[in-house]
């Protein structure tokens, strides 16, 4: 490499610190759900098991912690479509309101939730006429999500040119055969990206998910949000924080694994 | 030709169906209802056109206090962010090894999954009086900063961090080191190189990360009412509106003041690639 | 907002907001007609003649804490035997501010609610709540006298729900600080320069009413008599109140942990706060103390409203009945902090003394306080030469406090 050695250090250095700094509140909500203090005050006067016991027997944390993995992985699913569409619709054209299409896709990431939550909500049920459902979740969610996958996509499709499925459709194969052949597996470790970093936003959203969440369901965020209206469930919220913490560990390391293109796979 | 076109249609259809239609109907629909009127004591809906919600939006005086704060607030923690993410994402992207890589971007993208909630409360734990943060500045002789503006600001640069190293790190992943090492051949000392070749570079990919910063920032409601003291920011006046006052034509209003200014932000940035980045 | 704004045109004009609302309006004929010991007639909705079959369902909207299910904590588990009992499945919402519970029920999602009277007035006007057949709920004859047929729950003697639990909002401060202990809300008014920064009160427009209360105790001649009715100037002075107020606030808070928290660790010493959080603070050793300050307080009385869209209202009545009998009862008010409705749950609660904490069957006690009520431009203090400041109007002079 061509840095010198003390800015290689000093970069070193000032990773370190950040990621102490990142840690250091994380560090602490684990600390805190066996704080015997269930206000979190520092340090613990004492440590104790009771609020991991009391997280354990909560039967609401645990749908709830499924409804935002079933949420997720369908909102993901249609982003994956959506976003795959887009992007290979978009594939050496150069038609214009291209620029548009991108505006479009990147408009519900870039606004804000605040805004996305209430016109959907609006949309849902003052013209569309449906009840709130998990169902209006996964559309909305979805939205957001589509932008990632066609990020990560448009950029591998730009990176490999069209030579290949070129060669593929002058040796005979069909579009489907093509995109089933070719296409697709040149695409794997991008969708896998994009479908990672769609099913995270998905996963931890509150506020959009506030304002299209009908009564009965609870993703995770949601019953977070409302345990901490309730007296004594604050130190329960602060296990199941500290699980998520410790369990994220498993399908991000998963997915480093399983994608070779270490580029792509965090985008 | 024909065929190329048919299929781009065929291809782009569901996705514009979704977006084009739907999402944009949807704001569509919202701005309309900002023209309508809302009856303050039973909470209906008027359908009476008037622009009588722009009217108090742009008069009184409070809105337009808050929304210069809630454009400061999101402008510093861009750039904190920025400053912050920059030396990480080239630490990973052109020092670390491949296998410390792989473990740095999983150190990054773990914070995601804490909850958020339980993220901003863990900083009003550290905040609070005779917390963390007065347990390690007193014997420096510092206090926390407590609750208000600076913690909100500092708390929301912690929340959106990742979402800046990780485009960051991508743009920068794909500077050739053939460039670097072009540089240094040229006689370039290393800062130069950083600041003459590499910043360059990350550039676009800067201005993505920041369009979810800042965006992000100005649409919280929820981080400030946790850490932020008497603060108020845009988002909780538009959530005011909704669930306090029910009064969603004049919440309605509220939102065209984000959604013009990330509008011109990205017709901004376009230029630069930074959608591309995103 | 355009009602304001219009209103003020409309007072200026001397002419009846039912002109400017009939005039402006396509959808909303409802609301502020004159007439109605309320100062409105609510919208002729129909009454339940009797109990049919059970519908096998009901959709509740409740405070944190009044329907638990049992899936936060085992041991608080009123719901289950609710549905054992009458085989209603109980699809339980949580609503957080009483103005989210008004949007929430306008969406005809919901058979039942939690409703406090800064929100039942407005249910009762839009005519989303039903008025109830007291007949039909058994429990209603134990429910203690001086809840029945209130401003907040009533209109002309027709009751439009069943009480469910009432508290007072008090002082609380950390009695290793504040010294001497405080008798009266100056604390946080005029003397609170003296807790500078360590001062905290409720995030909500309702909370203008305390600062009503307080002037109407201190300033007499602003005419006050009621915190819920005040005109434009007695308004402008609470917000002045509460302007000079918010230079010494540390936080306002809006749910119990930050409450609690901020009690516990001493970033407030002093503010308005419920009897529970103070008690959950005082749990975890803090030396939190409350006390119901001279000038009385404001304070909270639910209502279970049964929704006018109510596809399930059998069930509806079913829970209404069962969550004010006295066994259910005693369960709510421990773990929420409030005193019953219905007397008899007194017997029944684990601390003995709840009741006696609570002043649950202390009527002189009740009437003190100023039970939470939507403000309405029809002033509910029955002066008829003003308009008075709606919900509105309370709304933006709060953003406009808090800066």
């Amino acid at each position: 490499m061509t840095m010198s050695r003390g800015m290689r250090a000093a970069l070193m250095a000032f990773t370190a610190l950040v990621l102490l700094v990142i840690y250091t509140p994380l560090v602490l909500v684990v600390l805190n759900s066996f704080n015997v203090d269930r206000t979190f005050t520092w340090p613990p006067p004492d440590l104790t098991l009771k609020w991991w016991d009391a997280a354990w027997h909560s039967s609401g944390a645990r749908s709830a912690l499924w409804t935002s993995v079933e949420v997720a992985l369908l909102a993901t699913a249609v982003a994956l479509v959506l976003g795959t569409l887009a992007s290979l619709g978009l594939q050496r054209t150069r038609f214009f309101g291209r620029n548009l299409v991108s505006l479009v896709i990147i408009l519900p990431i870039a606004l804000p939730g605040i805004v996305t939550g209430i016109a959907l909500s609006n949309a849902f049920t003052t013209i569309l006429g449906v009840g709130l459902s998990l169902v209006t979740v996964v559309v909305a969610h979805a939205t957001f999500c589509i932008v990632t996958v066609f990020n990560n996509v448009q950029a591998r499709l730009q990176r490999l040119g069209g030579n290949f499925e070129q060669a593929s459709m002058d040796l005979g194969a069909g579009p489907f055969t093509t995109f089933r052949l070719v296409t697709f597996p040149m695409l794997r470790s991008a969708l896998l990206a994009g479908a990672l970093l769609s099913f995270g936003l998905s996963f931890d959203e509150i506020v959009v998910t506030t304002f299209t969440i009908s009564a009965t369901d609870q993703t995770l965020p949601i019953w977070i949000f409302q345990n901490l209206f309730r007296p004594n469930q604050g130190p329960v919220v602060n296990v199941v924080a500290a699980v998520l913490v410790l369990l994220s560990a498993v399908p991000i390391y998963l997915a480093q694994r399983l994608s070779s293109g270490a580029g792509e796979t965090v985008r | 030709m024909t065929q190329t076109r048919t299929r781009t249609a065929l291809l782009l259809t569901p996705p514009l169906l979704w977006l084009g239609v739907a999402y944009l109907g949807a704001l569509a629909a919202l701005l309309i209802t900002s023209l309508w009127t809302q009856d303050d004591f039973t909470g209906q809906i008027q359908r009476h056109w008037t622009l009588d919600n722009f009217r108090d939006l742009l008069t009184i005086d409070v809105y337009r206090t808050i929304t210069v704060r809630t454009l400061a607030i999101a402008a510093f923690v861009t750039v904190i962010d920025a400053v912050l993410a920059f030396p990480i994402a080239l630490y990973m992207a052109k020092v670390a090894s491949p296998r410390l890589q792989r473990l740095l971007v999983i150190a990054v993208l773990m914070p995601l999954w804490a909850s958020y909630l339980v993220k901003a409360y863990a900083w009003r734990g550290m905040l609070s009086q005779g917390g963390l943060l007065d347990w390690v500045l007193g014997p420096l002789g510092l206090h926390s900063p407590g609750y208000g503006l600076f913690a909100t600001t500092m708390t929301l640069a912690y929340l959106w961090l990742p979402y800046m190293i990780l485009p960051v790190y991508a743009g920068l992943q794909r500077l050739p080191d053939s460039m670097l090492e072009a540089s240094a051949d040229l006689g370039a000392h290393a800062w130069t190189t950083v600041v003459r070749v590499v910043l360059p570079t990350a550039f676009p990919a800067l201005v993505a990360g920041s369009i979810f910063t800042f965006s992000l920032s100005m649409g919280d409601f929820i981080a400030v009412s946790i850490v932020g003291g008497t603060s108020q920011l845009l988002g909780n006046v538009v959530y005011n509106n909704i669930g306090a006052a029910n009064n969603l034509p004049f919440a309605a209003a509220v939102t065209t003041v984000p959604i013009a200014v990330m509008l011109i932000y990205l017709a901004v940035v376009r230029r630069t690639g930074a959608l591309d980045n995103l | 907002m355009m009602n304001r704004s219009s209103g003020r045109l409309a007072a200026l004009a001397g002419v009846a907001l039912l002109a400017v609302l009939s005039g402006c309006g396509t959808s909303s004929d409802t609301s502020s007609s004159g007439g109605g010991s309320n100062g409105f007639t609510p919208p002729d909705v129909p009454m339940k003649e009797s109990i049919g079959d059970m519908e096998g369902e009901v959709n509740i909207l409740a405070w944190a804490g009044y329907a638990e299910d049992g899936s936060n904590s085992p041991k608080y588990d009123w719901v289950t035997p609710f549905e054992k009992q009458t085989g209603c499945q109980a699809n339980v919402k949580v609503f957080n501010t009483s103005d989210e519970a008004v949007k929430l029920m306008q969406t005809n999602q919901y058979d039942v609610a939690s409703a406090s009277g800064d929100a039942s007035l407005r249910l009762i006007a839009s005519g989303d709540a039903a008025p109830v057949n007291t007949d039909l709920v058994k429990s209603y004859a134990d429910i203690v006298p001086f809840l029945k047929d209130r401003a907040w729950n009533s209109v002309d003697g027709q009751m439009y729900g069943i009480p469910h639990g009432w508290g007072a909002n008090l002082l609380s401060y950390n009695s290793d600080v504040v010294k001497p202990a405080p008798t009266s809300w100056s604390a946080v008014f005029d003397d609170a320069s003296k807790y500078k920064g360590k001062v905290t009160a409720y995030d909500s427009p309702i909370y203008i009413a305390d600062a009503g209360l307080y002037l109407m105790k201190h300033q007499p001649d602003l005419g006050i008599t009621n915190p819920y009715a005040l005109d434009q100037d007695q308004l402008a002075a609470a917000v002045d109140l509460l302007k000079a107020q918010r230079k010494n606030i540390s936080e306002y808070w809006a749910n119990y942990l930050q409450n609690v928290q901020a009690l516990t660790t001493g970033d407030t010493v002093i503010g308005t706060t419920w009897q529970i959080n103070a008690s959950l603070a005082a749990g975890e050793g803090a030396p939190i103390k409350t006390v119901f300050p001279e000038e009385t307080s404001t304070g909270w009385s639910d209502t279970w409203m049964v929704s006018a869209a109510s596809k399930h209202s059998n069930c509806a009545y079913a829970w209404m009945d069962y969550i004010t009998s006295p066994g259910p009862q005693a369960e709510v008010a421990e773990y929420f902090g409030e005193a019953p409705a219905n007397a008899k749950a007194c017997d029944l609660t684990v601390n003995k003394k709840h009741c006696e904490e609570y002043h649950a069957t202390d009527q002189a006690f009740s009437d003190k306080i100023w039970y939470w009520t939507t403000p309405i431009s029809q002033c509910l203090d029955g002066r008829t030469d003003v308009k008075c400041t709606d919900y509105g109007d309370w709304t933006q002079a709060w953003t406009e406090i808090k800066g």
